[in-house]
């Protein structure tokens, strides 16, 4: 190995979204492994190793929850707070803030819990709740986002003759992005965590292993979950921070 | 035509809800699910009028001349639709149970809860048109909360499934209350002691705020769950090693010690930013009078901090209230217990009960905060009101 490789190599690895990938991946593929320390942890557990669904599935159908509802929230959100700041939604503005605002005054697992009388045990009141909640921020940001857009700037836009339609997508979207990524990012890690509580409402996520382990006193079982949930918190965490990173670089560019 | 959109879509909304949606449930236990009953069922003549007159007047409104009495008429609709809708299905529900088997049950449809949620809206979008001062906010405040608890406080809702669920537990509903806010208090204490000194010092020595920082923001990373889960491990250890200490790995330390770490962040940001706001003039100008630096800190710092300060409490207290639901999970108890208890059992009211005094409680704390630092006094005397 050279020594030019050998940096290259080595700066990867001390990135610390390649590093927390790596451990999420290893604690998802490798947890069996640790089977000798948790039994040796543990000495009075029969089953010192949650074996029901493989971890790489539960985080498969976790993401697949997060991912779905924040992709919806972030379609509602988006479109919602741009709706309000045209001259024809205006109207509408004050109470989407208001509602924006009072409704993240409700905490996430009550939502959560308040679903399923609403629809029924399952993914279901997982996916609606968690759509719903993810809503709030993203419509906060976006408006707060256009609102930041500097008057002047909007005003040369026009008087370069852009019309309505390219002065949003090509100004007012691209100022605001910033702002409306910092909104996703929030949403998404409130969904992260909540999907894992949403075990408790019949959805299979990376929280099973830690709601069986606590209602079947397995604290082995607790410790892996919380371990695997903890890690794609970080990754997910320190992903939208080079998202923003990158995001702040083409701007400038 | 339509001079006020906002009201017509919400108005609109309720009508809808009123026509397609069921009001109430019912079932002839409380496993099973229920049947949908309609509104117009409920509507019997004439005490059908204490709905049918606010709601229509809230359908007139949106095509009223815009005027701060109109507004005003339209606030006043939309809460009397409120109250009436919990006392009307608190009546028919008392019928139904009248000539139905003890174990049937009666609860809120999606319909009453669309048309709660539209009017309850409607109020607060009237509200804000009116731009009410301070005093007039808290005041039409507590008359809502007054309008919507007064038929539950009468006993009229006593025989909606909810309320039977509470009637079976009182005990445990109130001993669980007093938990969660026990729980809640408990992380407080340790979170205050410890963040305002280590906020103070952050804004002071910017390494350890660069330091501290990281650490906490981690921390607020790892959801509530899996950081009550990795609570258990060192802290069964700990009580293997020194049972005496009488901590354990489930229960209310393990919750308390989470909810401090979660805490700290909003706390220590608050103070160190609080006191980053404070201009540098303005401290020159009391050394200039010859204050001591206690003197400086006490009556500069601390005041002008405050309401930052205060923000930060609001936002810890809302979320330690919401974590402390979570924390049942860990046996830690609370109304938390209530609604998990509910949730493995299937038993959709008791969900209920356990949940909606948890939104409740976090709307309140977050209210009484509001209020708080609405009432602080400015500098000079003045107040934000």
């Amino acid at each position: 190995m050279t020594g030019r490789r050998f940096w290259q190599v080595f700066g990867l690895l001390a990135d610390r979204l390649v590093l927390a990938v790596l451990a999420l991946v290893l604690l998802l593929y490798g947890m069996p492994l640790l089977k000798p320390f948790f039994a040796a942890l543990y000495p009075t557990l029969d089953r010192p190793m949650y074996e029901g669904d493989g971890f790489a599935a539960l985080a498969a159908d976790h993401m697949a929850l997060v991912g779905l509802s924040s992709l919806a929230a972030a379609a509602a959100g988006v479109l919602a707070g741009l709706a309000v700041t045209r001259p024809w939604g205006a109207e509408f503005r004050g109470l989407v803030e208001a509602l924006a605002t009072a409704g993240q005054t409700f905490p996430p697992v009550a939502v959560l819990a308040v679903a399923v009388p609403a629809v029924g045990f399952g993914a279901a009141p997982a996916l609606i709740a968690l759509t719903l909640y993810a809503v709030l921020p993203i419509v906060q940001n976006t408006i707060a986002g256009l609102e930041g857009v500097p008057a002047p700037v909007l005003e040369s836009a026009r008087g370069m003759g852009m019309r309505p339609a390219a002065i949003l997508l090509r100004v007012e979207l691209p100022l605001a992005a910033p702002v409306i990524l910092a909104g996703l990012r929030t949403a998404v890690a409130i969904n992260v965590g909540t999907a894992a509580i949403a075990s408790t409402v019949g959805a299979k996520t990376l929280g099973l292993p830690i709601i069986v382990g606590l209602n079947g006193a397995n604290p082995a079982y607790v410790i892996q979950g919380a371990l695997v949930v903890a890690a794609l918190a970080v990754v997910v965490d320190l992903g939208f921070d080079r998202l923003a990173l990158l995001l702040s670089r083409w701007q400038r560019a | 035509m339509i001079r006020n959109r906002v009201l017509f879509v919400l108005a609109a909304a309720i009508a809808v809800a009123a026509l397609a949606l069921p009001f109430l449930s019912f079932a002839p236990n409380r496993l099973l699910s229920g049947q949908g009953i309609a509104l117009a069922a409920a509507l019997e003549m004439p005490r059908g009028l204490a709905l049918l007159a606010p709601g229509a007047v809230l359908l007139a409104v949106p095509f009223l001349r815009p005027s701060r009495g109109a507004t005003a008429a339209s606030v006043a609709a939309a809460l009397l639709v409120g109250a009436g809708l919990l006392w009307l299905a608190g009546l028919h529900a008392a019928e139904l149970a009248a000539t139905a088997p003890p174990a049937a049950r009666t609860s809120f449809g999606s319909g009453f809860w669309a048309m709660e949620a539209a009017a309850l809206l409607a109020a607060l979008d009237g509200a804000r048109r009116l731009g009410l001062p301070a005093p007039g906010r808290i005041a039409l405040g507590l008359a809502t909360a007054l309008l919507l608890a007064a038929p539950l406080a009468a006993g009229q809702l006593d025989q909606l499934s909810i309320l039977k669920e509470y009637a079976n537990r009182r005990d445990a509903f109130s001993d669980a209350v007093l938990r969660h806010g026990a729980i809640v208090a408990a992380a407080l204490v340790p979170t205050l002691a410890l963040g305002l000194p280590l906020g103070v010092l952050a804004q002071r020595r910017p390494t350890v705020g660069r330091l501290l920082f990281p650490v906490l923001n981690i921390v607020q990373t790892i959801p509530s769950i899996a950081l009550f889960g990795l609570m258990l491990a060192p802290l069964s250890a700990l009580s293997a090693a020194f049972p005496s200490l009488g901590i354990a790995g489930v229960g209310m330390a393990p919750a308390v010690i989470a909810l401090t770490l979660y805490s700290l962040l909003p706390i220590v940001r608050n103070t160190a930013a609080g006191l980053d706001g404070v201009p540098e003039p303005v401290r020159e100008a009391a050394r200039g009078m010859g204050m001591t630096p206690a003197q400086l800190f006490l009556r500069v710092d601390v005041p002008l901090a405050l309401p930052v300060l205060l923000a930060g409490f609001r936002i810890t207290l809302v979320q330690a209230v919401g974590l402390a639901a979570v924390a049942a999970l860990i046996g830690a108890g609370g109304l938390g217990a209530i609604m998990f208890q509910g949730l493995f059992a299937n038993a959709l009211d008791l969900v209920l009960l356990g949940a909606v005094p948890v939104i409740l409680l976090a709307l309140a704390a977050d209210a009484l905060l509001r209020l708080a630092e609405a009432l602080l006094p400015l500098p000079g005397g003045r107040r934000a009101v």
